[in-house]
């Protein structure tokens, strides 16, 4: 309807003066004149006037600084691409374009990614890709690349722990500053995003990197397995606990494991058993505190309303999560709903007060699983009593 | 004679035995050395006594008595059939050869000391493995086929004799990768491969020890006596991706699926070897913890993993390195930077988005 508003001249015509269907030579000759601003305006307001909306939402991928630069962006392409395109059509879009301006636009480029020093800070950043090229790194004995998870993995999770879950962080001060502890978790959320969200947590709070340790699942799987040992995971067994723990490492475990994360919806914030005891035994040959950690809101990011077993048996694991949203919706029900997390330190748990021999003495083992399994429950009825809603 | 010490060692055709064998013989506190294989070496033995005997008959034990030894040092449980045959032949050779040896030492009252070259092999490679194995602990699959067998058979039987001579001294060293610029193995003719094949999506944690910390170790395990099992490897660990970069080697991902296919294919063309252990190792690595090497056996490797790692890959044909040159070049450009470190990034979405 607005087409035919639009286009005054040459409609409703006689015949040969215009068909009313298309415009008239006449029309077609004045119609950049008149038409062609009229018909722009709403497709160049359309997306100024979305933007902002989009904007409001947190958005995974995006950090604070990249704020300043979005504002101008969505109206400069839509000008300058409109003549650029009827002028030049048919030569390539390379063509032409002096060297000087491809000078002037890695230089223009490079200040904005890495500010006035750009010179200094893109040599660094070429002297560390060279490093990188030519394997002149560490990795630990687990095979913990420190420099690439510092500057990738959690480069990358942290936006996603800030403005997606806004996770709130309390307790901070019951992780000792160095030395082993064992920080021991409750398990949700189908898939460990819950452990990454807290690797994120602890480095940011304390600077110090937790150690995972992770089912022997993970490690079979190609790329998972290759990336959790990268990222300082290690099997979750007697041996590696210890190792780290004597090391002077900060653990953390999940010993519900696959009963935990894989758990339905509807049995969220029940804590399933504590495996046996093991990371229990651990602490206590090690000496090391035990901090429970009470994690609120990773229940909700992919809420598991149904499972395929044999489809799980065949593929050789626990579990095939159906969420509300995921076979449904492809690789959009990927995307974890934006719960609002808590993450709550408890006071460690002394272990070393108890004699040498603590560890084999299986009672005392369950009596100290059971008081961290405790603490962990009550502390999650806590949060989940001041929590408002599932997403603020 | 007399003061001195007879050693005997077994394996010499094989250059890590015939080195050991030629700096035993240059020792001031050994007197003799008695080298024995089937086949006679290709270098020099020195003066090292070169008896051609074959250790899975008899003839052994005869040889250990007239000559009065009174250490035998085992290097001829091999990875590779080589020139011996095929794998029935290197079975034989390693568990047929190792009972025949035990047995001839068991006889012999003046032997005093028995030192065996193993592998960490034995401790296999799978998912479930802990991340530095001690010696205490067992492989979590025990091996079924190949040469992790041999060597897990071997070692039952060195220590089934060393419950029945518990007056000789024995050594069990289980060594990491031997690498250097000489040495054969399926490891390091995989290394050599022009282009390499990777499991797509693992990245082994790997150990090596240098060849001539393995000549070291020995030595060092022949002259002190001290029984026991341990660990030998270098310091530090690499990951499989850092060693190729290293190296400089182009690589290339195959799914786990197709890559016994293509260990199969490679061996019909006699390229390289890659046996169930060796893909096994090169899924999921290994690691070995080597503290009982320095507080117990007293030895210190002169190469750090990497270090043992560089020396080999500079005797490789140099690679392309064609993506390092073009950063070289860059870098060049732009002010040196005296900090390594690099400051933080204001990148949106990390440098690789």
């Amino acid at each position: 309807m607005g087409d035919a508003e639009i286009i005054p001249i040459g409609t409703r015509g006689q015949p040969g003066r215009g068909t009313g269907k298309r415009p008239s030579a006449a029309a077609r000759g004045l119609a950049p004149k008149s038409g062609a601003p009229a018909r722009k305006a709403p497709a160049a307001d359309k997306p100024a006037a979305k933007k902002p909306a989009a904007e409001k939402q947190p958005d995974a991928d995006q950090p604070v600084i990249a704020t300043a630069p979005a504002d101008d962006t969505p109206v400069l392409p839509t000008v300058a691409a409109a003549p650029a395109r009827t002028a030049e059509r048919g030569t390539s879009p390379l063509a032409g374009i002096p060297a000087g301006d491809w000078l002037a636009a890695f230089q223009h480029a490079s200040k904005e990614l890495f500010g006035d020093q750009w010179e200094p800070q893109l040599a660094r950043f070429l002297a560390f890709l060279r490093r990188r090229l030519t394997g002149d790194y560490a990795v630990d004995e687990y095979g913990f690349d420190a420099e690439v998870t510092e500057r990738f993995f959690m480069a990358a999770l942290r936006p996603l722990a800030q403005k997606w879950f806004r996770i709130e962080v309390r307790g901070v001060e019951n992780i000792p500053a160095e030395g082993g502890a064992l920080v021991v978790s409750n398990h949700s959320g189908t898939i460990p995003v819950d452990g990454l969200m807290t690797m994120v947590s602890i480095h940011d709070h304390t600077g110090r990197h937790l150690r995972p340790l992770g089912a022997d699942l993970v490690f079979r799987l190609p790329v998972v397995g290759s990336l959790a040992r990268k990222g300082g995971a290690t099997l979750a067994c007697n041996e590696d606990a210890e190792r780290m723990l004597s090391d002077g490492k900060l653990v953390g475990v999940w010993p519900e494991g696959f009963k935990g994360i894989g758990k339905p919806f509807s049995d969220r914030y029940k804590l399933q058993r504590f495996g046996r005891g093991g990371f229990v035994s651990a602490a206590l040959r090690t000496g090391v505190p035990i901090i429970p950690l009470s994690v609120v809101g990773a229940e909700e990011i992919y809420p598991l309303v149904g499972n395929i077993p044999s489809l799980a048996r065949l593929l050789g694991v626990p579990y095939i999560p159906i969420t509300p949203l995921f076979p449904w919706l492809g690789p959009l029900g990927l995307v974890p709903l934006p719960s609002k997390w808590l993450l709550e330190f408890g006071e460690p748990i002394r272990t070393d007060e108890y004699d040498a021999g603590a560890a084999e003495d299986p009672m005392l083992v369950f009596n100290v699983t059971d008081q961290v399994r405790e603490t962990i429950q009550h502390t999650l009825y806590s949060l989940l009593r001041e929590r408002e809603s599932v997403f603020r | 004679m007399g003061t001195g010490r007879t050693v005997l060692v077994t394996g010499v055709s094989r250059d890590l035995g015939r080195t050991l064998a030629r700096t035993l013989a240059a020792d001031p506190g050994i007197d003799r050395v008695i080298g024995v294989d089937v086949i006679p070496p290709r270098g020099d033995l020195g003066d090292v006594t070169f008896v051609r005997a074959d250790i899975r008959n008899p003839v052994i034990a005869k040889v250990i008595a007239k000559e009065d030894v009174d250490t035998v040092v085992h290097m001829s449980v091999i990875a590779t059939p080589g020139s011996a045959g095929a794998r029935g032949t290197m079975k034989e050779l390693n568990v047929i050869g190792t009972m025949q040896l035990l047995a001839a030492c068991q006889k012999a009252e003046g032997l005093r000391s028995l030192v065996v070259k193993s592998s960490t092999i034995a401790y296999g490679a799978s998912s479930r493995d802990p991340a530095m194995f001690t010696e205490d602990m067992e492989p979590r699959r025990p091996a079924r086929t190949g040469y992790a067998k041999d060597v897990s058979e071997v070692e039952q039987y060195v220590r089934g004799f060393a419950r029945r001579r518990p007056d000789v001294s024995v050594t069990l060293l289980r060594c990491a990768n031997v690498i250097g610029p000489r040495v054969v193995s399926p490891l390091t003719s995989y290394f050599r491969l022009p282009v390499i094949p990777t499991v797509l999506g693992f990245d082994p944690r790997l150990q090596f020890l240098h060849e001539s910390d393995l000549n070291r170790v020995l030595r060092h395990a022949v002259h002190e006596d001290r029984g026991g099992t341990f660990n030998v490897a270098g310091d530090g660990l690499m990951m499989l991706s850092q060693a190729l970069r290293r190296a400089g080697r182009t690589s290339v991902p195959v799914p786990g699926f197709a890559f016994g296919g293509l260990g199969s294919a490679l061996k019909s063309a006699r390229v390289a070897d890659l046996s169930p252990e060796l893909v096994a190792f090169l899924t999921y690595g290994r690691g070995v913890d080597t503290t009982r090497m320095r507080t117990e056996l007293g030895f210190e490797p002169r190469y750090g993993t990497d270090a043992a790692f560089c020396e080999f890959a500079a005797a490789l044909p140099p690679g392309g390195r064609r993506a390092e040159r073009v950063l070289g070049a860059l870098a060049e450009r732009l002010p040196p930077v005296d900090d390594d470190r690099p400051a933080s990034l204001t990148v949106a979405g990390g440098p690789h988005g």
